[in-house]
């Protein structure tokens, strides 16, 4: 046994111990994301791409629900020949996956003739299927909005009576939350819409440009196919006009950098006309360019620039000093998508034939047709949506703090949806009882021991990946989502005593060499802590960030792609970044000198 | 033209690629990059004509003797190829031809003093895109003054006959009479730093970089291999620099102190590791290298060699030599896709295939 296990570079899943002090915590999440006797002849990796973090009870509905959806997607609706969906497990609060694939090459072929027609369909049909997701989106988020969450007064209202409803506002406590919960389903199924076939453009493109160029970066190949008015650069712009629109009225000194954003409002607020000149222009472009969340819209905690404008003000007092020191901060997109035409131009030029030069033509125009909706649909589902989403469940929280049921608007999360569902009933019940709801003794203590549980799974040091080492990893939907094929296994098993603890490789997202002192922030909430020339190590680097890139000087992440949003911000920016360490975090620590080498995907740690 | 037809020589600008049977693919070339814009040492060819007229008494003989060698016996190979090059060595340049080469070493160093200049071979045969004769004709560096110069151009016409070029042609089956020798002349380039070019990656073949290799002084000791180069990689189409990996380059080849002939030195400690080139060098290349493959519209392997000239003070990229670079063009065969009937063709097929099936 001790033999065996030497042999191999990951633990297996019955290995994985619990951590002390968090004995009991599997209650937290459903019996289906628990470890099964047959993993352990699985392999599995972390999926800290989307969950860097451990778990809260109800935000484990956001790994639930996305691969309800997805393997939707790729198996049953789509039937993508060779890809089925994703099995999650939860262990010690970090989600594992394993993706399923088709071997069989007569199932491959019966799976293909099934998965041509359909994908060619929305191929073909493109533009027109995209508008009308775009219009389902904007419905699902109004629909969202626009659910009423009762009071639970003390007397329903006339109105009841009157019109004949005849139904209690009880009623609307469970309708309202499943509510939440079914359009939630429906957003996750709309974000895989298109996702699949948008990744599969890219992928085909990619390849192709490795064949033909065998040393092309893949950050190069990134740069030809990224959009140029794609949403979150759109936020990014919003914020510039808003600095702009300070300086004009003279008071962009209010925006200090680390300055606290409620005593910037504070200021805002006593500067007489301007401010509240200022305050009107604000209030235009918040809703819907504020829903933009400083996090991937992944957890709950991950506020929106609305929820806490640390991150969006600091970006302002950024751009404030910019304009102020005369530099015109706007962004050139005519420049940049003449500089994308070009790059592309010259590596179609270096192509030896015209079938290849026709086939680059073919793939990169697909590409740039298909983009919007990759770059995209993430602003409207993860950051949109999942913003209005949370706020909705914390009108829940505040009505179960009404109740008596819990202590803390944000206790809700703590619960998982099943057990909100729970509360909720015991709260319905008690008002049409009129009695006291029976869980406050039940929840109360419950929420402090999972608050307990998650910092201990936070020590925790998650194996990237879990079980027997697979001979290939060529599955292209994990090498879409993920990033990972052998090559990343291979990295990822060498032994400990060959990891030079010196040096870390990713990808090489973006160009260029830098040396800076490092801040490393392995919570996004902590945000607003970086300076101006930091270099800044995160776990995984998220399209919100992009107001701070003016701030730092590079950006090293343990998670992500050349495709990242992050990488495409970077390289906007000019700025290096070397994303997908794996393990930047825990190697580097704030306040050390490292040298960020862009060009070729090397973190070296320098004192 | 119908003076060219009676010509010794001719200046390097004034040739293109057509001139080829009669100065050689090296100058030709040159010539060539000189019309593309690029900076070449200025300097002067003497044609095959001269070498044709010089051979004459001796013609039939050394080409009956090469005929009957047997290429696998080695040593009698070396013994005729020693005995051919001490005939020509000792064979007068015909004086018309030796007073022609006079007058335009005179014009080359202004007429003043006589400049220091390289003496290189340029074979009929060479630099052609199916045949590469690199490294396989001499070269002389820092040869000054008029008895020099035309004794380095008699050598360079008998290094024609050296072993390695004779079993090469006959290897080909390069027809003997076809054979003939230009020798190039050009003002010496006081390199401070030299090396070569490639406008597809040696190792992989990729046509969007340019692989640079860089030593101190000549770029002899990087042609001969006693250096291990600092070596760049930089994107062709954004000249960004994607890789460089500066070595320990021990040595140089540089000029005597007397300002002729060359020597070997030790590089002094201080630059052993420092990167010969600089970022504004590396840039200059880029663009260089891009105009030369432009111009030629194929991938090529360039010598070139950066001097600081006494009068303007700055950094100067020098082109030395260009030709077409043969070792992947041969390889180019399978196209990395064929265009499909429809754009979305190609996901089908990358998400059909498997990865039984791929």
């Amino acid at each position: 046994m001790s033999n065996k296990k030497a042999s191999r570079p990951f633990p297996l899943a019955s290995e994985i111990e619990d951590i002390p002090g968090t004995e009991g915590w599997e209650e937290m999440y459903p019996y289906y994301t628990r470890r099964q006797p047959e993993d352990d002849e699985i392999f599995w990796f972390y999926n800290s791409m989307h969950f860097p973090e451990p778990m809260p009870a109800f935000d484990a509905l956001t790994a639930e629900v996305p691969y309800t959806a997805m393997g939707a997607n790729t198996t049953r609706i789509f039937a993508f020949p060779a890809t089925l969906g994703v099995e999650h497990r939860i262990i010690n609060g970090r989600v594992y996956i394993t993706a399923h694939a088709v071997t069989d090459p007569d199932e491959i072929a019966r799976r293909t003739e099934i998965f041509n027609k359909r994908a060619g369909h929305y191929f073909e049909n493109w533009d027109e299927l995209y508008e009308k997701w775009h219009k389902k989106m904007l419905k699902l988020i109004e629909d969202m909005d626009a659910i009423e969450i009762p009071q639970l007064t003390e007397f329903d209202d006339e109105s009841s009576v009157i019109e004949g409803r005849g139904i209690g506002q009880n009623h609307f406590v469970r309708e309202g939350y499943h509510r939440c919960i079914d359009l939630f389903s429906i957003m996750w199924h709309h974000h895989f819409e298109f996702l699949m076939l948008g990744y599969g453009a890219y992928l085909v493109f990619f390849q192709f440009c490795k064949k033909a160029f065998p040393e092309i970066p893949d950050q190069m190949v990134a740069r030809m196919v990224a959009g140029i008015d794609i949403l979150m650069f759109q936020a990014d712009d919003k914020l510039k006009s808003l600095a702009q629109t300070a300086v004009d009225l003279g008071i962009g000194h209010v925006f200090a950098d680390g300055e606290d954003p409620d005593a910037v409002m504070a200021a805002i607020d006593a500067s007489g006309d301007a401010g509240k000149k200022w305050k009107a222009a604000f209030d235009d472009i918040r809703h819907p360019w504020f829903n933009v969340s400083v996090g991937d819209g992944f957890y709950h905690y991950h506020r929106s620039w609305d929820d806490d404008r640390t991150v969006p003000f600091s970006a302002i007092s950024h751009f404030v000093k910019r304009i102020e020191s005369g530099e015109d901060i706007v962004r050139r997109t005519e420049e940049l998508r003449a500089e994308r035409k070009r790059i592309a131009d010259e590596y179609r030029s270096l192509l030896g034939t015209d079938e290849e030069k026709a086939a680059f033509d073919q793939m990169l125009g697909l590409c740039h047709h298909v983009f919007p909706y990759v770059e995209d649909h993430k602003f409207y589902c993860e950051h949109w949506f999942t913003t209005r989403f949370n706020a909705k469940i914390r009108e829940f929280g505040d009505l179960l703090v009404k109740c008596g049921l819990l202590k803390d608007r944000e206790d809700i999360f703590q619960l998982n949806h099943r057990e909100v569902d729970e509360a909720l009933t015991d709260a319905m019940l008690a008002w049409a009882a009129g009695s006291q709801p029976l869980g406050a003794g039940r929840w109360q203590p419950l929420v402090e021991k999972r608050r307990a549980i998650l910092a201990k799974f936070a020590e925790w040091d998650a194996p990237v990946a879990i079980g027997p080492m697979p001979e290939h990893l060529e599955d292209p939907a994990v090498q879409m989502l993920w990033g990972i094929t052998s090559e990343t296994l291979d990295l990822w098993s060498l032994p400990p005593d060959q990891v030079n603890d010196k040096e870390l490789h990713g990808f090489a997202a973006s160009p260029g060499v830098v040396e800076g002192i490092a801040r490393v922030l392995k919570n996004v909430n902590d945000i607003g802590q970086i300076r101006e020339g930091d270099i800044l190590v995160s776990p995984v680097t998220t399209p919100s960030w992009g107001p701070v890139f003016p701030k730092i000087k590079a950006a090293v992440s343990d998670i992500g792609g050349t495709m990242s949003h992050a990488a495409i911000v970077a390289r906007e920016y000019g700025m290096p970044a070397v994303v997908g360490t794996g393990r930047a975090t825990k190697q580097i620590s704030t306040g050390q000198r490292i040298r960020v080498d862009g060009d070729n995907g090397i973190v070296t740690i320098l004192e | 033209m119908s003076q060219k037809a009676r010509q010794y020589i001719s200046r390097i600008a004034d040739l293109t690629l057509a001139d080829r049977p009669l100065a050689g693919g090296k100058s030709a070339s040159l010539g060539e990059l000189i019309r593309a814009g690029v900076r070449v040492p200025p300097g002067f060819v003497v044609l095959t004509r001269a070498f044709d007229a010089f051979l004459r008494p001796a013609e039939t003989e050394i080409r009956s003797e090469i005929a009957k060698l047997e290429l696998h016996d080695a040593a009698q190979v070396a013994a005729a190829s020693e005995q051919i090059r001490t005939r020509i060595q000792a064979m007068p340049v015909p004086d018309d031809i030796a007073e022609t080469i006079r007058r335009h070493y005179h014009e080359l160093s202004h007429n003043g003093a006589g400049c220091p200049v390289a003496v290189r071979s340029s074979a009929t045969c060479e630099d052609s895109e199916s045949a590469s004769f690199a490294g396989l004709q001499d070269t002389y560096l820092w040869v000054r003054g008029e008895e020099m110069l035309i004794e380095q151009v008699r050598a360079c016409w008998a290094s024609l006959y050296n072993s390695e070029s004779i079993t090469y042609r006959r290897r080909l089956d390069l027809p003997e009479q076809q054979i003939a020798m230009a020798v190039v002349v050009q003002q010496m380039v006081d390199a401070k730093c030299a090396g070569v070019m490639f406008t597809r990656s040696p190792t992989t073949g990729d046509k969007s970089v340019i692989v640079i290799e860089a030593s101190w002084g000549l770029g002899a000791s990087l042609v001969s291999g006693e250096v291990t180069p600092d070596r760049f990689v930089i994107n062709k189409v954004t000249g960004e620099v994607v890789k460089s990996d500066i070595s320990d380059k021990q040595l140089e080849h540089v000029a005597e102190p007397s300002g002729i002939g060359v020597r070997v030195q030790a590089v002094d400690e201080a630059r052993r590791r420092v990167p010969c080139l600089a970022d504004d060098d590396l840039r200059e290349l880029w663009q260089t290298a891009r105009t030369v493959e432009q111009h030629y519209g194929t991938p090529q392997d360039i010598e070139w060699a950066i001097c600081v000239p006494a009068d303007s003070g700055k950094r100067t990229v020098n082109l030395l030599q260009s030709r077409p670079e043969t070792v992947w063009a041969a390889r180019d065969a399978e196209p990395a896709a064929r265009p499909a009937a429809k754009d979305f063709d190609h996901v089908l097929q990358l998400l059909g295939a498997g990865k039984n099936r791929s």
